[in-house]
């Protein structure tokens, strides 16, 4: 694996915190792969999921229907703050590409790539755009580790705190 | 992977994994003695089962005690989690278990406690592995020693019964050769005096019993992950990177990442093999973590201070402790032991075996007992008892010679401990 880029827990939890709606690309509806486990946790956290997967339009996942493409997300679906991408490193670039042209006009605030996904170049493209980009990481795990939830099963979330809990 | 880098490790040793309780505000960590959890729903139940979703589910694979003690080792360890297990050697076979099938391999040093070396020489070969030692300081060893059914690299921080400690970065740079991770018991050293993770360590296992817990209460044991190991990259342990059959063919490290070897090892690894830390240990082992630091500190100059009294005494042939400057290992531990080598180590009485069994009967302030790293000094004959299942070729291996006596150095006064020993050593030679 390339050497994984480092953020910081303030970024991403301002990165997690600010995004409503998240496009996943390339997420599968059969339940074992790990996209799907990401676009349930997701869903049952608050945000909205617009699946994205050219081969099962039509098909609904957790109440929201595949779509074809980010061009493709109808207008209704309102503001597109997240991007997460699921595809192969060499794949990625055109995904992020294609966001920067059809949702930058649409409120577009972070592309996330996910554990094993590293395009420096394109990562590049988006900042200079203004977005900021998390690569090699799973918005999941960061979700479950930020809030404390991977606590339960001994993980390291680098919460340090005597005050009780909210 | 977190910011708890901010903070130091007299802090950590306090507050990692343990927040008030959401509940009650109570601020020592609380004794969950429970075997079960109520699930919200039949959709939470489904999805816990299913690792959608981290909770608690049954206390054999996680209960919220120990989770305080898991997370508060993996940060003082820095690694991305642990598991907790019943002892020390659970923790080893926990920490092989995800790596290897049967037919597969692993490469040891030949310095290692007693128990260890036939666990890995005996035991194991009733799953169908096996191991071969080598001395861990000839890297060129371990290479030649490595086939395609070699799955890890096995060795000890400060090996027991002490003397020698292993210069776990050249280790590790065979191990990343060779694509398998590096295993380090770090029982005797603690994350205080040694960070294997930060010199290249893939994984660390511990004796939570020994200066973990500091007391002598409990046993247990803990392997943490540094998340560093790239199991798909490396492509030798199926476990981690093939469909699991128990999990609807789910991928531990495609879908967890670098805390897959961990979540592996809960719902694999507790689930069926069932060594699980009892809430009780975890509570007593927290509470010796609190002051691991402080008692560490001790341990290392008292231990200075006795082996060099033992060094100049002429009824002493050598002593081994690595801290000394007469150690060959001296350059070793002054760069990579900075805060000292620990507080276990032997020394020869001139008379062998006989003098050795002698001096352990005319002890008055040491215990005459099978631990190590208690607050109390201990003491023991190695060869006839920790060490005793082994050839004569192995306890030489190991350090462990029939005229060699170990010493775990408590926190006492060190006068006190020096005028035992000086009366004891009498009474063996006279």
């Amino acid at each position: 694996m390339s050497e994984a880029p480092n953020y910081s827990d303030t970024h991403l939890r301002t990165i997690l915190g600010r995004t409503r709606t998240i496009a996943l690309v390339g997420v599968s509806p059969n339940p074992v792969r790990p996209s799907n486990y990401v676009a349930r946790y997701l869903s049952t956290r608050g945000y909205r999921v617009i699946p994205v997967n050219p081969g099962h339009v039509g098909k609904t996942m957790f109440g929201a229907p595949i779509v074809e493409s980010l061009s493709a997300i109808p207008a209704s679906e309102g503001p597109i703050h997240m991007v997460d991408i699921f595809r192969r490193a060499e794949h990625a670039g055109a995904v992020v590409d294609e966001a920067l042209t059809v949702l930058l006009p649409r409120g577009l605030q972070t592309i996330w790539m996910q554990i094993g996904v590293i395009d420096t170049e394109a990562a590049k493209r988006a900042e200079e755009k203004g977005v900021d980009v998390v690569m090699d990481r799973c918005p999941k795990l960061e979700h479950q580790r930020l809030h404390g939830e991977l606590r339960k099963a001994g993980f390291n979330t680098g919460r340090i705190s005597a005050r009780l809990p909210r | 992977m977190s910011d708890t880098k901010s903070y130091g490790f007299d802090t950590l040793q306090i507050h990692a994994g343990s927040q008030p309780d959401p509940t009650t505000g109570a601020r020592q960590t609380p004794i969950y003695q429970t075997t079960s959890y109520v699930f919200r729903d039949a959709e939470h139940a489904a999805a816990l089962f299913n690792l959608q979703e981290v909770g608690y589910i049954y206390s054999r694979l996680t209960n919220p005690t120990v989770a305080v003690l898991q997370e508060r080792v993996a940060t003082l360890e820095g690694g991305v989690g642990a598991v907790g297990c019943s002892s020390g050697h659970a923790a080893q076979i926990m920490s092989l278990f995800p790596l290897m099938r049967p037919g597969d391999n692993i490469i040891t040093s030949n310095r290692l406690y007693g128990g260890t070396v036939t666990q890995f020489s005996q035991t194991i070969k009733r799953f169908g592995w096996s191991a071969t030692f080598v001395d861990i300081d000839d890297t060129a060893a371990i290479e030649a020693a490595a086939d395609e059914n070699t799955k890890a690299i096995f060795c000890e921080s400060i090996a027991n019964p002490g003397g020698h400690v292993a210069d776990i970065a050249a280790v590790a740079a065979v191990a990343n050769k060779l694509q398998v991770p590096l295993i380090v018991d770090n029982t005797s050293a603690t994350p205080y005096l040694c960070r294997p993770i930060e010199q290249g360590a893939h994984l660390v296992v511990h004796s939570t019993t020994k200066y973990l817990t500091g007391n002598g209460t409990v046993t247990g044991g803990v392997v943490v992950d540094s998340g560093n190991f790239d199991w798909t990259a490396a492509g030798k342990h199926p476990s981690m990177t093939e469909p699991e059959p128990a999990y609807h063919g789910l991928k531990f490290h495609e879908t967890f990442g670098p805390m897959a070897f961990t979540f592996h090892s809960i719902a694999i690894g507790l689930r069926d093999l069932g060594m699980t830390m009892a809430p009780q240990s975890a509570f007593q082992t927290l509470l010796g973590i609190e002051t691991l630091s402080l008692r560490m500190q001790r341990h290392v100059e008292n231990a200075q201070k006795i082996a060099t009294w033992l060094e100049n005494d002429p009824r002493v042939d050598f002593v081994t402790y690595a801290g000394l400057p007469s150690s060959p290992y001296a350059e070793r531990v002054a760069k990579a032991y900075p805060r000292g080598a620990g507080a276990l180590f032997t020394f020869a009485v001139k008379g062998g075996y006989e003098a050795c069994v002698k001096l352990v009967d005319s002890v008055e302030i040491f215990s005459h007992v099978a631990n190590l790293g208690d607050t109390r000094s201990l003491i023991i004959h190695s060869a006839s008892t920790t060490h005793r299942q082994l050839t004569p070729e192995q306890q030489e291996a190991a350090g462990a010679a029939p005229n060699v006596v170990r010493l775990s150095i408590g926190i006492e006064d060190p006068e006190d401990l020096i005028r035992d020993l000086d009366q004891a050593l009498s009474a063996a030679t006279a």
